[in-house]
């Protein structure tokens, strides 16, 4: 008779879900995980991972197109999209056999099943469609004193813009298409929109990405948004800002979108759509109008610590809220675990959190942008460095970029930074770095910097945002 | 083996002193039990014995010396048959010897370093702030001091938002309980001599003994709840029996009088009785428990050049008049050429301030931890007092107590007043 019993059930195994696990095992919980369809959730199997794996491919194809900037030669460079595909399901699969060691390996029992809460303390598991892996306990009544939901979340869908999976895509189709549309419309320009327009435009595709907002990438600073938007148009993306698709006329094998676009309309025909609409919270079926536990427009309503308004239950990641990032669930995973523990943990500061979009070029950023910081009427200071003053950026062939910086001007506090080009997703994480230990622009000046490095900028950067700039 | 002369911890608190004299120089022989040196500590000036025997070989730390550290080496002392001007050129391993030695390692080898150089090292580990650089830059600009902030980043660190909830006064720690007390901060030293004009003072450097005052009374006053009763006391009777008391004092052959009792000797003994009959003003607080005395041990504040220091007269209840004004006189007279012990200043349940001597007619005192009381005793005057619905002149005495709440609530010093004023107004029942 297996053991029922846990100090704590994580429902969801995505990137918060399994690190909560991780971190309750380490501190001594009993802990169980339940999860209804692959270990490592979306991030792992149908997000974050599997489109670097995509992006890569496009990214090597480009190089090779472009070998002779290099002095190289490639002849009939071509794809399969079979191929890329296939690679890119593998690098998930390779991943989520992680998981599944990484569960084994802290002595966190698996449950396979779709759950729901049927009271304080009680979880009842259904049986899934997906075959269980090895040594996982399947449907059944479990108990334990503290559950996380972690259960994530799932594309958003417009009405009259339904996904029906074959024309119009969400994320899921989108990744792992049999043959390469010839056109494609993307509606939505945040992160997944402009990630898949960067992967299919890179692989020849005609693709036109519509924005309801006047900017692309609407999270992001305004200028780099504008650089961005220069450098998909000048690749050939169509986009369309202030613009609404209000309708989707589908034929066998094509879709005519009718857009909006100031008072205007217009019809464009294109092979596939993908709808890339933001996503939603993962609150249904799990039992949560029984137990009374508050919702907020589809998201979970939690504390600083994840508690919600049900004691013993707690919620992390997508499905308590924005940022919908990986490493946001992650780390709120941690803090909520902790807390459980009584360790008193830090609630995580949502300001210093870094996104990053694997489009190319690369955008990342942390903290305010020049638009919320003069919103928020503080007195800042300013610092910019392209990257054709970087001369690692000109050895690679990538001197098309900007890192931005914005200090406080009175304290020195270093407010937020945003970077567009190459490899700056690796970049961000020095700044990040850098606000978590509330250094002033003076320590920033006084580290030293390697070169010959991409990182040289944001040194620069913030000596030019006190007139210090050396290299322009 | 040559011998480290070590500074000595003349008291338990005391962590540096100053080396006031050398009563002996490099090259003299020295006994155990000889006085080699003068150390002056947060009160006195102690004597510092050898404790063994030899020649002082090298002297580490010049007379005059301030703030040395405890256990820091002052001088070493070479052994019998030892090379004497080898020593005093830098041998290295020489034994340590101090009274008190809580770290000797620290002394290891240091023989030929700067007597001062430990200490600053010392000091900056022990003091340092863990704080981010942008709460430094917030703190510096707000002027405000980074070692009262509570810090609540990692380990304590003080980061950017401790300091705005410090602007406000939260979370400033001041020293002891009143931690949560909302304060400006303290200006700093520029800022203060900025308020006066360039040349129209002199900067005269704190001594100890000013130092130890400046720090002990903010601490009592920001960590005692002081309250005060005042009273008026007849003395009348008191300077009758005084002068008739003194007039009948025997007389050694030179015509000295055994005793000549002061105003103020009555009022230990007096304080010292009232104590007696109200045991549960006769307290100490401790945050565990109150300290209930059973003697009357009573501190009396005796003004010295450049401080004050508050002997205590142990066991007045028992001690008549005539032991207690000699004692007095003795310890007042050591006090003032800086020859007390720590133990003839330290502790007492009470206090006695008197500036009657001025003139002034009545004031309120600062309790000196760990009492919980301290008497202020103004000027015995005539004045004009209603009797019986007469007009009538008597010498009056305004006398002031000012009581630790924590320890002493208003109703239990209000007993030990009325206790004070039944006998100092009949000085026949000290008798009893």
């Amino acid at each position: 008779m297996a053991d029922t019993s846990f100090d704590i059930i994580i429902i969801g195994s995505g990137p918060g879900g399994y690190v909560s696990a991780i971190r309750a095992a380490q501190l001594g919980f009993k802990t169980a995980i339940v999860e209804r369809d692959y270990l490592g959730g979306i991030c792992l199997n149908w997000g974050c991972i599997p489109t670097k794996a995509l992006l890569r491919s496009a990214e090597v194809f480009h190089l090779m197109q472009h070998a002779k900037d290099y002095g190289l030669s490639a002849d009939n460079v071509g794809f399969d999209p079979k191929a890329v595909v296939a690679r890119s399901r593998a690098v998930s699969k390779r991943l989520n056999d992680g998981i599944g060691f990484l569960m084994q390996k802290n002595k966190i029992q698996v449950i396979w099943g779709e759950a729901s809460i049927e009271a304080q303390g009680r979880v009842a598991v259904k049986a899934s469609k997906t075959e269980a892996p090895k040594g996982a306990l399947g449907a059944g009544a479990y108990v334990a004193k503290h559950i996380v939901l972690a259960t994530g979340a799932r594309p958003r869908v417009l009405p009259g813009l339904e996904p029906d999976k074959k024309l119009v895509w969400t994320y899921f189709e989108a990744m792992a298409p049999d043959r390469m549309p010839k056109s494609l419309l993307v509606i939505g320009s945040g992160a997944i929109g402009v990630e898949f327009a960067s992967f299919y435009r890179t692989l020849g595709t005609e693709v036109t990405v519509v924005e309801v907002l006047p900017q692309i990438l609407p999270a992001e600073d305004a200028e780099i948004a504008a650089f961005a938007r220069k450098s998909f148009e000048k690749q050939g993306i169509k986009i369309l800002t202030n613009a609404k698709v209000t309708k989707l006329d589908k034929k066998s094998d094509s879709v005519t979108a009718t857009i909006e676009e100031g008072g205007k309309s217009q019809t464009i025909t294109v092979e596939r759509v993908i709808s890339a609409v933001g996503v939603t919270g993962n609150i249904e079926n799990l039992g949560l109008e029984k137990l009374g536990l508050k919702t907020e427009r589809g998201i979970i309503a939690v504390d600083q610590f994840n508690k919600t308004n049900v004691p013993g239950i707690y919620a992390i990641g997508d499905v308590s809220g924005p940022p919908m990032l990986a490493h946001k669930a992650e780390h709120e995973g941690v803090v909520c675990i902790e807390a459980i523990k009584g360790l008193n943990p830090h609630p995580m500061n949502k300001l210093m959190i870094p996104g990053c979009t694997y489009c190319w070029p690369q955008i990342a950023s942390v903290g305010l942008t020049e638009q919320a910081a003069s919103e928020k009427k503080l007195d800042i200071r300013v610092g910019r460095f392209p990257f054709v003053g970087n001369g690692k950026a000109i050895a690679l062939g990538e001197d098309q970029g900007l890192v931005k910086v914005i200090f406080d001007k009175k304290t020195g506090q270093l407010l937020g930074a945003h970077m567009i080009g190459a490899e700056v997703t690796e970049l961000i994480q020095g700044y990040v770095v850098a606000m978590n230990l509330e250094t002033t622009e003076a320590e920033l000046m006084h580290t030293v910097f390697p070169h010959p490095t991409l990182s040289e900028m944001m040194k620069e950067a913030v000596l030019d945002a006190y007139g210090r700039v050396l290299n322009m | 083996m040559p011998t480290n002369i070590l500074m000595p911890a003349l008291s338990p608190t005391m962590e540096k002193g100053n080396l006031a004299r050398w009563l002996k120089k490099e090259g003299d022989t020295v006994k155990a039990g000889d006085i080699i040196a003068e150390i002056e500590t947060d009160k006195a000036t102690m004597e510092y014995e050898a404790v063994d025997d030899g020649v002082l070989a090298k002297i580490v730390v010049p007379e005059g010396a301030q703030d040395v550290a405890v256990n820091s080496v002052i001088a070493v002392l070479a052994g019998e048959g030892e090379d004497v001007k080898k020593i005093a050129s830098g041998a290295g391993s020489a034994k340590q010897t101090a009274p008190v030695s809580p770290s000797p390692q620290r002394a290891e080898g240091v023989t030929q370093s700067s007597p001062r150089a430990p200490a600053p090292a010392v000091a900056h580990g022990a003091n340092r702030v863990f704080s981010s650089p942008l709460a430094r830059r917030i703190a510096k600009d707000a002027n405000v001091d980074l070692g009262r902030v509570q810090g609540s980043g990692p380990h304590g660190r003080v980061i950017a938002r401790d300091i705005a909830a410090a602007k406000s006064g939260a979370g400033l720690r001041a020293p002891g309980a009143a931690s949560a007390m909302p304060m400006a901060a303290t200006p700093s030293d520029q800022q203060i001599r900025a308020l006066f004009a360039d040349g129209s003072y002199d900067v005269v450097p704190h001594d100890n003994i000013r130092k130890i005052i400046a720090q002990r009374l903010t601490l009592s006053k920001q960590t005692i709840p002081h309250f005060y009763l005042t009273i008026d006391c007849d003395i009348g009777k008191l300077s009758a029996a005084r002068e008739e008391i003194n007039v009948a004092a025997p007389k050694d052959k030179d015509g000295k009088p055994a005793y000549k009792l002061s105003i103020n000797d009555f009022v230990i003994k007096a304080l010292a009785l009232a104590l007696q009959r109200i045991p549960n003003a006769n307290v100490t607080w401790t945050d565990g428990g109150m300290l209930h005395h059973k003697h009357s041990d009573i501190g009396v504040a005796v003004a010295i050049p450049g401080g004050l220091i508050t002997p205590v007269v142990r066991h007045a209840e028992t001690k008549s008049l005539s032991v207690i004004s000699n004692e007095m006189r003795d310890l007042a007279a050591r006090a003032r050429a800086k020859k007390l012990a720590p133990h003839e200043y330290q502790g007492g349940a009470s206090a006695i301030s008197n500036l009657g001597m001025y003139g002034v007619k009545d004031f309120a005192a600062v309790i000196n931890p760990p009492q919980a009381t301290i008497l202020a005793i103004g000027a015995g005057e005539e004045r004009a007092v209603a009797r019986g619905g007469q007009l009538a002149v008597a010498t009056i005495m305004s006398v002031t107590l000012s009581c630790d709440h924590r320890a002493v609530d208003g109703a239990l010093g209000a007993e030990l007043m009325a206790a004070f004023k039944a006998l100092i107004e009949n000085p026949v029942m000290m008798v009893v």
